[in-house]
């Protein structure tokens, strides 16, 4: 086995190990902050898994995106709302356990199935296009992927409109259904005296 | 097209003489440039405080630092020092976890970054394809640590000071982001590498600085912001947060914030003399003195005299940044956060995209001039 073998699979095993127990750590892990934090750890692990398969562009998209911009809004949502709060205990908690554990079953049997019927062509190293991807990547999105990317960004305009509509909330003051006006004003605590009088 | 020194072959050579397989030759010459990067850097960031330290005292009328080392020279190495020797605290109320990881998160990703930046043809460590967006990607992880380390301080200056990082962080990597797209579409790759050698074709004049002047304007700005360098530097206002996110550390810790916070400056500076400046370039172009000298461009002589041409000019060009960002630091008042905002969205955001817009058309209109 020569060197570089070797090292790659010393990567890959981290690597996984990383994200599994990374985002194990984020569905068991009591504190929010916590599983937001390994949550980008888990991203940037599946970016060095890119990275492995030669695909350094997708990498480094997987971290502009998934790190740079959903993790840390996650993150930012988080210390905003930073408020703790007793949540109440749930009905019957015992039957929607059964439920969501039966629905999460059949979709790993599903994917199990995925994989052991899909026949996995192993291309061989010598052939990959590795800094070549950027251009194929950029060819295929203005071709035969022209329109799931002009979705896209119909999608994200929607999502900026909305932005835009709850940040100004003069927009909306009136209820679309009975045109009567509607109370949008900004939620704020009042404010209280910094200093107390002493009688 | 690969003309200059290349180091790792010769050094290759070299092992392969003393009866090394090639594979262990490369092995060992792997940490040799990452080494030297890093100690590169370190020296950047001590020549660099050494330099704010000077001319900030010039702009106050003081002397500056003075008795250790001729001129004062050796003041940041003591500065280090007590950094390194000071006791490490962790308040008792603090996340001991995030509080430790949060300085190590802000300073990698800079370190990382310094893998892209050429100073000559083949003098950098890796000409990875996605360069310049290497960069970008990485630069977007510091936020992370940032607020982590606001959080973990526990202690309400340090979280504003973390949330406002991450805020203008994010809000100034787009125009960064926009105004480096232009200059790829002129290069046609994202390979810094590349990007130079389109811009060495008439020496001074071929500088993206000509082609791309509002461009390069735009990130200047960006990248003050992202350094949080004075005009900008709101996370870590003294008069209303203490010091940030910064405000619970000391040590060693404090020191990894101090030392990112030089290096990405420095680092800032490298790309622009890269992105707009020429790089490695001298302002009259290479081929054209050795052609006055009456020898080839492939003697010896030339090589050497072109690799060190391009370092001097590389460093100089950066520096010159970095001189221009420490006068701004003492000569500008801050902005608030409203007109940091206002701004970064308002102003650069809508002028990066119209740049954007301009050098598409311009690069179809007039295709030798803006690269076709």
């Amino acid at each position: 086995m020569s060197i570089a073998v070797t090292t790659q699979i010393i990567c890959f095993s981290i690597l996984s190990l990383v994200v599994i127990v990374g985002a194990l750590g984020v569905i068991l892990l009591e504190s929010i902050v916590y599983s937001a934090f390994l949550l980008g750890g888990v991203f940037m692990s599946v970016a060095g898994l890119y990275l492995l398969l030669n695909a350094s562009f997708v990498a480094a998209a997987q971290v502009l995106v998934y790190v740079g911009a959903v993790n840390v809004l996650i993150i930012f949502a988080i210390m905003l709302v930073n408020k703790k709060e007793d949540l109440k205990p749930i009905e019957n908690i015992k039957s929607r356990k059964i439920i969501s554990t039966s629905i999460c079953l059949t979709l790993l049997s599903l994917l199990i199935r995925v994989d052991l019927s899909n026949i996995w062509g192993l291309s061989d190293p010598s052939s990959s296009i590795g800094e070549e991807s950027t251009i194929r990547i950029g060819e295929h999105l203005f071709s035969d992927y022209l329109l799931p990317f002009e979705v896209a960004s119909v999608l994200l305009l929607m999502a900026m409109i909305g932005a835009i509509v709850l940040a100004r909330r003069d927009v909306m003051n009136k209820d679309i259904s009975t045109g009567l006006p509607v109370d949008q004003e900004l939620i704020e605590k009042p404010s209280e005296p910094l200093l107390i009088k002493k009688n | 097209m690969n003309t200059g020194l290349d180091l790792e072959y010769s050094f290759n050579e070299i092992l392969k003489g003393f009866g090394l397989s090639s594979e262990l030759a490369h092995i060992i010459w792997l940490p040799l440039p990452m080494l030297l990067v890093l100690v590169s850097a370190v020296i950047g960031v001590l020549v660099t405080v050494w330099l704010e330290r000077k001319i900030s005292a010039a702009a106050q009328q003081r002397i500056g630092p003075e008795y250790a080392g001729a001129l004062g020279v050796l003041q940041p190495i003591a500065d280090g020092l007590k950094l390194l020797v000071k006791e490490d605290i962790i308040p008792a109320k603090a996340d001991s976890i995030l509080f430790t990881a949060g300085p190590i998160l802000v300073l990698v990703p800079v370190i990382l970054s310094w893998l892209i930046v050429p100073f000559g043809q083949n003098l950098l460590i890796s000409n990875v394809g996605i360069g310049i967006f290497l960069w970008i990607a990485l630069s977007s992880i510091q936020p992370i640590g940032l607020l982590m380390s606001g959080y973990a301080s526990n202690n309400k200056y340090s979280l504003l000071g973390g949330l406002r990082a991450a805020a203008q962080s994010i809000s100034y990597e787009i125009p960064l982001a926009l105004s480096v797209l232009a200059i790829v579409l002129m290069t046609n790759s994202l390979s810094t590498v590349d990007i130079v050698n389109q811009q060495s074709g008439a020496g001074i004049f071929s500088w993206n600085i000509w082609r791309q002047p509002i461009g390069f304007i735009i990130f200047w700005i960006c990248a003050l912001a992202e350094c949080e360098r004075l005009p900008f530097d709101l996370p870590e206002a003294e008069e209303e947060l203490v010091a940030g996110y910064q405000t619970e550390y000391a040590g060693m810790k404090f020191a990894l914030f101090y030392l990112g916070s030089y290096i990405n400056l420095i680092l800032s500076a490298l790309l622009v003399s890269i992105l707009y400046l020429g790089g490695w370039g001298f302002p009259i172009p290479v081929e054209i003195i050795a052609k006055t000298l009456n020898l080839p461009i492939n003697a010896p002589v030339i090589q050497v005299f072109t690799a060190s041409i391009g370092i001097i000019m590389t460093v100089l060009k950066a520096y010159l940044l970095v001189f221009i960002a420490i006068l701004l630091r003492w000569t500008t008042p801050r902005v608030r956060i409203d007109q940091l905002l206002d701004l970064g969205w308002k102003f650069l955001l809508p002028i990066s995209l119209a740049n954007l817009l301009v050098t598409a058309g311009l690069k179809l209109a007039l295709p030798q001039f803006f690269g076709g």
